[in-house]
């Protein structure tokens, strides 16, 4: 890698998320400077919207403009949440970033809680990585204990409170008013919008919520200035960004690298194809983003506009590398389970099409397809999307659409023969347990 | 939810009488308690054995042994996902995204503990540990 990492990079000993380590990095560096030089919260959300940064949760909406959004003259509390339930198949990026580098997040939530006059913030954190919240908790004692969290910060007058707020198994708090109501202590429904958080947030106060790696970004632009994170990426894709990277490379794991680099060499970092077998597949962005065949793959570069161009979304980064021993049928399969599971019930096309969908392709791989099951399969997502409260509906649908598009004919090979195209006993062969 | 995480550590499962105390230890109805310990998977409402193995087979954990090492895990305890052996040491669990992906195969144990890259050796191990 040439470039510097500025959010993971050479990070994996068992000190570096400890305080002392960050801060020899660099650390609270931006903190101290914003207050010693009484830095405007204008400038603050200038110098963000400067850097191009953009969510890094899976939506990459531009983050300064959001912050803009926070009503400036609200009287009384404001909020801030950091998004870490991190629960869409193939992401991982979070749990890496809070393990080995969470005072990154702190400090980028104490400096979001200044520029938008938030005195308190949580970090909801996926409920299965139960160690990395209480590393988190034990990271946020020592900032505590060092006068950068609590009230009067570094001897001003500004206060910031934070806590950690853990999940408990459900793949729908990652919606951002989902996530609002669980840490009301409710169940994790999502909320109808308008009225958006920033109006109408947690305990009904204005509130804005980023992801985990969005504010592990923001000291670094502060620090070094909107225009350097900008230059590390392309124009409106500023920065660098944390890529998981999982299924059948030889090296599974997180890489950082510049927006805009060719998908080929991100591939290349993963240490290549497994065993040497050729790409078939790849979902760049989460479970919920379309499959992309191989080929048209290896023509992108990872950044929002070049995967978007090609038919498919950026996402959380989460990068579902597939081979020719996949079966395209089993592996939506899989991913249509799981939406079926994970759906909250609360809107009726979503519950009952999340089913459906499950059941359809259950039955096309299981032999039992029908002429008319993709016809059926494009219905019922038609009538899912658009149709629903949260985006679960939608992410449910854009898999089945585009593996259904792409690898229609692995579909009708199922219906018509009763089985598959790529032999059992190779899928086997291909999915192996495997240890990098 | 942390109060109903604690109820569940040290009572092993959560029972009617166990939301109940907790919803009025918090001041709660119960039925505000209750549908958040329904809604949340990782909170048992019924009893599982003393280890609960949840495995993930979700598609990025599939394509490097997801469900290879659930098969395995299988055989060796002879029972099937949400089930419990007869001696109530071990329930299996089908677990969904933990969000460790490039740690693949991954097992969560007892909700809490993350076991990763868990070839059958490491299996073998971690399930004589766990009966010791």
């Amino acid at each position: 890698m040439t470039v510097q990492g500025i959010i993971l990079s050479d990070l994996d000993g068992d000190r570096t998320w400890r305080l002392a380590d960050y801060v020899k990095r660099g650390g609270y560096e931006a903190l101290r400077k914003i207050i010693a030089e009484q830095i405007s919260a204008d400038q603050i959300i200038g110098e963000v919207k400067k850097s191009a940064l953009r969510g890094r949760g899976g939506a990459g909406f531009p983050t300064g403009l959001k912050w803009s959004f926070m009503p400036r003259a609200f009287p009384g509390a404001k909020y801030l949440a950091c998004n870490s339930d991190e629960g869409e198949p193939g992401t991982f990026k979070d749990r890496d970033i809070l393990r080995y580098n969470p005072h990154s997040v702190i400090e980028g939530m104490i400096i979001a809680g200044y520029a938008m006059g938030c005195e308190r913030g949580y970090n909801y954190i996926h409920g299965e990585i139960f160690e990395v919240y209480e590393r988190f908790e034990e990271a946020l004692q020592e900032a505590r204990n060092a006068g950068l969290l609590g009230q009067g910060i570094l001897g001003s007058d500004f206060s910031f409170e934070l806590y950690a707020h853990h999940g408990y198994g459900a793949y729908i708090c990652g919606e951002e008013t989902a996530l609002l109501e669980s840490i009301e202590g409710k169940k994790g429904q999502p909320r109808f919008k308008p009225p958006f958080p920033a109006s109408f947030g947690l305990y009904g106060k204005p509130t804005t919520i980023n992801n985990t790696e969005t504010f592990a970004s923001i000291p670094f632009i502060i620090r070094e200035g909107g225009d350097a994170f900008l230059a590390l990426g392309k124009p409106n894709n500023g920065g660098t960004k944390l890529f998981s990277v999982s299924g059948h490379v030889n090296k599974p794991g997180n890489y950082e690298i510049p927006l805009g680099t060719p998908f080929s060499t991100l591939l290349e970092m993963a240490g290549g194809m497994r065993g040497g077998r050729q790409l078939k597949a790849v979902i760049p962005g989460g479970s919920s983003a379309p499959v992309l065949p191989g080929s048209v793959m290896m023509d992108c570069t990872m950044d929002y506009d070049s995967i978007s161009k090609a038919g498919s979304m950026l996402g959380s980064g989460a990068v579902i590398v597939m081979d020719e021993t996949t079966c395209m049928v089993k592996a939506l399969e899989r991913l249509s389970y799981f939406y079926f599971e994970e759906s909250c019930g609360q809107c009726t096309p979503c519950r009952e099409g999340t089913g459906w969908l499950y059941r359809v392709v259950h039955r096309i791989e299981s032999g039992l397809g029908r002429p008319d099951d993709l016809d059926l399969l494009n219905s019922v997502t038609a009538n899912i999307m658009g149709r629903t409260i949260c985006a679960l509906g939608d992410a449910a649908s854009m898999p089945v659409q585009s593996f259904v598009k792409h690898f229609g004919d692995e579909f009708a090979f199922h219906i018509e023969h009763k089985k598959c195209l790529v032999p059992k006993n190779v899928q086997h062969e291909g999915s192996k347990i495997y240890v990098a | 939810m942390g109060a109903l995480r604690i109820a569940q550590e040290e009572k092993g499962w959560l029972a009617n009488e166990t939301i109940e105390f907790v919803a009025k230890y918090l001041g709660m109805p119960a039925i505000a308690v209750y549908e958040v310990a329904s809604f949340y998977n990782m909170y048992d409402l019924a009893p599982v054995g003393a280890k609960k193995i949840a495995v993930c087979t979700n598609l990025p954990c599939a394509l490097s042994g997801g469900v290879h090492a659930a098969e395995y895990i299988k055989k060796k305890l002879g029972i099937d996902f949400n089930e419990t052996t007869a001696d109530g040491r071990f329930t299996l669990k089908e677990g969904e995204c933990m969000g460790a992906c490039g740690d693949a195969p991954v097992l969560l144990v007892n909700n809490h503990r993350m076991c990763s890259w868990m070839t059958e050796e490491k299996i073998d191990q971690l399930l004589a540990d766990l009966t010791k």
